[in-house]
């Protein structure tokens, strides 16, 4: 074999790999959601909208977890992302030189990948141990900080897409420079930055190792925020991991909810920011 | 960017000031505008900044509410609770090898498997794929990292391990298990779950955030570099393998660890098929085992007694900076491709 004909086998083998690790990739894809779909449909039913969870071996639904995540995922996205899109702001358009900026963007970008289960112990450090017990609100402050470095990043890279030339036009018209980010560069990155909440708000909907420590859980209903809360992530995870069928087929529709919800978040997010590219 | 070079009509507003009428309308006069402006901006430059500051705050707060938190235990055991293996609730007694190992080993499983497939990946988006065809792959791939981790979880636990412990596991020992050396690492009942079993589930998880850093580091690559590269007849595997690579190595790495890091904080996927448990007698990776994320997930609510829950918040703490030093240290390799690809342009 000369060096030629060599050359050019190595070449098709490694594109034939290249081929297979996408096919594998997808293919799991494909087989989660089959499953998922498969497994999930069986279970859902009026009751799963209308009842509460039951105990073993009982008819029942998911009616107070699915209230419960609502409430939850809702006020944590109201109570993170101002605090998210403030400090992106201040990413964007006074931190892009000087120390606080990177080392901010720099932390920021950490806390983004940390892992969701130590902000569950932080939040239960600093706020279970001192409210006696588990409850909605420490679940809720848990999420919010999880919604925080998504909001941050993406709306700091939304506002720096704003071309230049549109903020020395309202400087230009002698306009103040928070009127000119509130009014100009915010609204011109407006989908930009709604699509950051929405991921946001898809990433928090299927966290459960922050609520461990926070919210606990609920078998019955209750919208008090000082009481635990029941929620689909952490039922889903005591349901699977029991030994009862039907609540494993509870944790099935579950589960299904979570992953259609969460896949729709993510492609709406995706279809806004294209259209914002577009403009 | 130089936004603030570009804003002098601020301090113009000092004269006018005074004959200014505070109005509250959202379309006030002229004068209005400036002195509103004014304070304005002030405030709101430090309401920005504070919430700026308060991201840093977070992390601090975090590190030291856990280590305020876990004192009792460092206390007691000191760093030997770095090696020591008993972990005994009823006897007061915690050491943390076990989860520490289980937390690298299916780490690490997760990485020998993710690393080449994302490659392949990558490369199949940047060099091979038709045009059209990029974005919708590109999406599908990172939904993968949308689904949420309890998904995961259940999926490994119901579906995926029963089948992969009723013919994977058998066919991994009959082939790789014979081999002197590593033959142990694939010793032991094939139950599916188990340190192996995360690993590879783990993998699944990770692909997509590696893939997406490597496309994205590959897409830097000057056109020029390859094109030359090409135009001396080399072949599309010897431009990504001789070009490409040696350009972007130090993202790729970077991509690496952002993996990494992701998959030693995972939790709940792993809880699920993990097995958890805190004896360990052999190498094998088909035993069940436990991790730090994973022993706090079980163990954390039954925790009573004070050196109990301070031992896993100790876990939590250390977890906590082993992923933050692999992230920084991912960001860093990052961002020196990035000032690297700044300085060529």
């Amino acid at each position: 074999m000369n060096l030629r004909t060599k050359r050019k086998l190595i070449n098709k083998t490694a594109l034939v790999l290249s081929l297979l690790a996408m096919t594998f990739g997808l293919v799991w894809l494909l087989w989660i959601l089959v499953e998922v779909f498969r497994l999930g449909v069986g279970g859902l039913s009026w009751d799963l909208f209308t009842k509460m969870t039951p105990p073993p071996g009982t008819e029942g639904g998911l009616l107070n977890a699915i209230v419960g995540s609502f409430i939850m995922v809702g006020l944590a996205t109201l109570l993170g992302t101002p605090i998210g899109m403030l400090a992106g702001i201040y990413l964007a358009e006074y931190g892009q030189r000087g120390w606080l900026g990177s080392v901010t963007r720099f932390i920021n970008d950490i806390l983004l990948s940390a892992p969701s289960i130590v902000i569950g112990l932080f939040v239960y450090a600093v706020m279970v141990i001192h409210m006696g017990g588990f409850s909605g609100i420490a679940g809720v402050v848990a999420l919010a900080l999880l919604v925080i470095p998504v909001v941050v990043r993406t709306t700091e890279n939304m506002l720096i897409l704003v071309p230049n030339s549109l903020r020395e036009a309202a400087f230009a018209l002698g306009a103040h420079k928070w009127k000119v980010i509130c009014f100009v560069t915010a609204r011109a990155a407006r989908a930009g930055i709604l699509t950051g909440i929405l991921l946001a708000i898809a990433r928090i909907s299927g966290e459960t190792a922050p609520l461990l420590f926070t919210a606990l859980s609920n078998q019955f209903w209750s919208i008090d925020l000082l009481e635990p809360m029941a929620n689909l992530p952490m039922t889903i995870f005591k349901f699977a991991m029991s030994p009862f069928q039907d609540w494993q087929k509870l944790a099935w529709a579950g589960v299904f909810l979570i992953t259609m919800g969460v896949l729709a978040l993510n492609i709406l997010a995706r279809v806004l920011f294209k259209e914002e590219i577009k403009r | 960017m130089e936004i603030t070079a570009a804003s002098p009509a601020v301090p113009v507003s000092v004269t006018t000031d005074n004959t200014a009428t505070p109005t509250k309308s959202r379309m006030p006069g002229p004068g209005s505008v400036r002195k509103g402006g004014r304070f304005g901006d002030v405030l709101f430059f430090n309401l920005t900044r504070t919430f700026a500051v308060f991201t840093l705050l977070m992390l601090a707060g975090i590190i030291v509410s856990l280590f305020v938190s876990s004192w009792p235990s460092i206390e007691k055991f000191g760093l030997s609770f770095l090696w020591t293996s008993e972990w005994n609730p009823p006897m007061d007694r915690f050491g943390a090898l076990i989860p520490i190992y289980g937390t690298l080993v299916t780490s690490v499983i997760a990485l020998v498997i993710a690393v080449p497939v994302s490659f392949g990946i990558a490369v199949f988006l940047t060099e091979l794929s038709p045009l059209w065809l990029r974005r919708p792959l590109g999406t599908a791939i990172e939904l993968l990292a949308a689904i949420p981790s309890i998904v995961y979880g259940m999926w490994g636990l119901l579906v995926f391990a029963p089948l992969f412990g009723q013919y994977v596991q058998p066919f991994l020992q009959a082939t790789l298990g014979n081999i002197p050396g590593i033959g142990a690492l694939f010793s032991g009942p094939p139950i599916g779950i188990g340190l192996l079993c995360a690993g590879i589930i783990l993998a699944i998880m990770i692909i997509p955030f590696i893939a997406s850093v490597m496309r994205d580091v590959f897409e830097v690559t000057p056109p020029l570099l390859k094109e030359s590269a090409f135009g001396l007849g080399a072949t599309t595997w010897e431009v990504v393998w001789k070009v490409v690579l040696p350009y972007t190595k130090v993202g790729v790495v970077g991509g690496i660890m952002l993996g990494l890091g992701r998959a030693l904080g995972e939790t709940m996927a792993v809880t699920f098929v993990i097995g958890n448990t805190n004896f360990l007698s052999d190498v094998s990776l088909f035993s069940p085992g436990n991790s730090i994320t994973s022993a706090l997930a079980n163990e954390f609510q039954e925790a009573g007694s004070g050196l109990h829950s301070a031992a896993l918040i100790e876990l939590g703490l250390i977890l906590f900076l082993i992923t933050f030093i692999v992230l920084a240290a991912s960001k860093v390799l990052l961002l020196k491709l990035a000032v690297h690809e700044g300085a060529k342009t």
